[in-house]
């Protein structure tokens, strides 16, 4: 076993830098500030690749925000001319499209990521005490980033922003008594139009953006209050040495994360350039064709799909039938199965953290719900007649059976977690992380 | 100014203090939040131009589909032919609400037809599920639809189906028929969408 790395401990700066600095730190706590979230923030010593994608993240949100103000330069928010300046600026704006195109992927990459990040978190139960509110936190930002990515996909104001958004708006419809003035109040109008593109420019260039640094600023200080998780789900700040007062598992975040975090950038990034440059729409996924044609309120495109972030839930809205002539049913499925990853801390009710540990029939479950999700992911992108129809239970299609089986897996994942983790037989966590 | 001396604060009246001052601001955010709520309602220029819109029947042959735009949604005029008339009595096995308890549409367009006359089939065009706009398939057991297809219309989105005289499916993600929307006959040419002179 390697020797415990110590914190950099930098001599003191003297001379002109020394003093700026001491006048500084009179004013504004800015040593103690880099200490305590970079250079003496100790951070578990055996983190692996997913660990890589909360950095990341972050990473895309800086990108999304500097191509989006350079976008707004160019963008109208305006029915009439909406859809023409994206396309002037794919066409006429000098780099315009590789802003755009930026842009574009990154709001896809940005799922990818956070994605990858939430199932790391499922997978080491980085949700569970003392990290509840972290992991609150994280699930905001998930909501708050579809709503980001929802307002985002009407601005083009193409074919398949205004049918999504018309289905999605239509979602809130289907709440009882008040669904269809909540429409029409969303929506500004009696059907989506410019006042609905107007609003929702300004909720996706200004009102989600703040919430959403927002919220990142608060899952960061979570984060950093309860010190980081990691793969074996041991507590780092339990097993303090005595003679540096530091945990015998951690590192300082600075230099030792922030280096091998510029790996990971280096590497998505060769990822990222490759998908602006070689496949921006990725095959219809990231922007789908349908786009490519003006918004026409008369007309609904032949097969409408989200875009496929949003496809698992969308297979579950889809595979639930109408119920008391109203299609609320659905809807409440759909909004269930995103407001649920809220109460997974208080779900669980393993001893130990780490899937590493965790036993068998946890595993099981959380490979059953992988699946489940993956699967729904795709059947949301096809049309539901793709697996043809049963010749039984009434000639349903099969697709569409499918999808509620697997919805009917992934609410059991949580609704049995406090169950099936209290009779589960775990190992004992070591006590010092492996790696 | 005299310094705050501990012994004479007298915590209930801080308490009764605070809360006050708590509700009042918690009435004012409440109040400066109405303006802002309703300025996201549909403004006067929006409302003014969901007025009703005159249609010309002359144009329409038997069997056709005329698409117009009122209050920017597509709403449909069918010709209906006499067999199309036909064959919507003979469907209600395979609807969920074939009488249209359930669903929207006026007085006089509340019989199997679902409309004041027969012939002529007026209907919003927006799919009762998720507002996606159904395609005319008036090509009776379509491949694609199967061979009890009467005639109708089918949804895009969720492939919900319904007949023409746009009533749904059983089993449909929609829940409920195509609304029908109020309209009159300005004359025997001209169709009036959105007025039907009892009242908007």
């Amino acid at each position: 076993m390697a020797s415990i790395p110590k914190p950099l401990s930098a001599p003191p700066l003297g001379g002109l830098p020394g003093k700026l600095l001491g006048w500084i730190d009179d004013r504004f706590p800015l040593s103690t500030l880099y200490k305590e979230h970079l250079g003496e923030y100790y951070a578990p010593k055996n983190f692996n690749l997913w660990y890589y994608f909360g950095s990341l993240a972050l990473l895309v949100l800086v990108m999304q925000i500097v191509t989006g103000i350079f976008l707004t330069m160019n963008y109208k928010p305006d029915a009439k001319f909406a859809f023409a300046s994206v396309e002037y600026i794919m066409r006429d704006v000098s780099a315009g499209w590789l802003i755009r195109y930026m842009h574009s992927t990154g709001a896809s990459m940005f799922f990818v990521v956070v994605y990858l990040h939430m199932m790391r978190g499922l997978m080491y139960g980085s949700y569970k005490k003392p990290r509840e509110l972290l992991w609150v936190f994280g699930c905001m930002i998930y909501l708050a980033l579809m709503a980001e990515a929802f307002f985002g996909y009407l601005l083009p104001w193409g074919q398949m922003s205004y049918w999504g958004a018309q289905v999605i708006i239509n979602l809130f419809g289907a709440i009882p008594f008040i669904g269809e003035d909540l429409a029409v109040w969303i929506r500004g109008d009696y059907n989506i139009g410019d006042a609905t593109l107007n609003r929702f420019f300004a909720f996706h260039v200004i009102a989600i953006p703040m919430v959403l640094l927002g919220l990142v600023a608060a899952h960061l200080t979570a984060l950093h209050e309860v010190g980081s998780n990691n793969p074996d789900g041991v507590e780092i700040k339990k097993n303090i040495d005595p003679k540096t007062g530091t945990p015998r598992d951690g590192i300082p975040f600075h230099p030792y994360y922030t280096v091998k975090d510029l790996v990971g950038v280096v590497v998505f990034l060769a990822v990222f350039t490759a998908i602006i440059f070689f496949a921006p729409e990725m095959g219809g996924y990231f922007l789908e064709a349908a786009n490519f044609i003006p918004a026409d309120p008369l007309k609904t495109p032949a097969h409408i799909a989200p875009v496929w972030y949003f496809t698992p839930f969308y297979a579950m809205l889809r595979a639930v039938p109408s119920m008391f002539s109203s299609q609320f049913p659905g809807v409440a499925v759909m909004g269930g199965a995103t407001l649920i990853l809220f109460t997974l801390p208080w779900l669980d009710r393993g001893k130990v953290k780490s899937v590493r540990y965790r036993g068998p029939i946890y595993r099981a479950f959380l490979t059953a719900f992988v699946i489940s999700f993956l699967i729904l992911g795709y059947l949301g992108v096809v049309p539901t007649t793709v697996w043809g129809q049963l010749s039984f239970l009434g000639g349903v299609d099969t697709a569409t059976l499918v999808a509620r089986i697997l919805t009917v897996v992934y609410f059991s994942f949580f609704i049995l977690m406090p169950w099936y983790t209290k009779i589960d037989k775990e190992k004992a966590e070591p006590l010092q992380v492996t790696y | 100014m005299s310094a705050i001396v501990l012994d004479q604060v007298d915590p209930q009246k801080r308490r009764v203090l605070i809360a006050v001052t708590s509700v009042v601001g918690a009435a004012a955010a409440a109040a400066v939040a109405i303006p802002l709520a309703t300025s996201m309602k549909p403004s006067a220029r929006a409302i003014a131009a969901g007025a009703s819109v005159p249609v010309n029947l002359a144009v329409i042959e038997p069997g056709q589909q005329l698409t117009v735009e009122f209050r920017g949604a597509p709403h449909w005029i069918i010709r209906r032919t006499p067999e199309m008339v036909t064959q919507l009595g003979k469907n209600d096995a395979l609807l969920a609400d074939p009488k249209s308890e359930s669903s929207k549409q006026p007085a006089y367009a509340k019989n199997i037809g679902r409309a004041m006359k027969d012939e002529w089939f007026v209907v919003k065009g927006v799919c009762t599920h998720l507002g996606c706009s159904p395609t005319y398939r008036k090509d009776i057991a379509a491949a694609d639809l199967g061979a009890e297809w009467p005639g109708g219309f089918f949804c895009p989105c969720h492939q919900s189906k319904f007949d023409l005289a746009g009533r749904v499916f059983k089993g449909m993600p929609a829940p409920l028929n195509l609304a029908v929307p109020q309209y009159m006959f300005a004359d025997d040419k001209t169709l009036v969408i959105g007025e039907d002179g009892k009242g908007a």
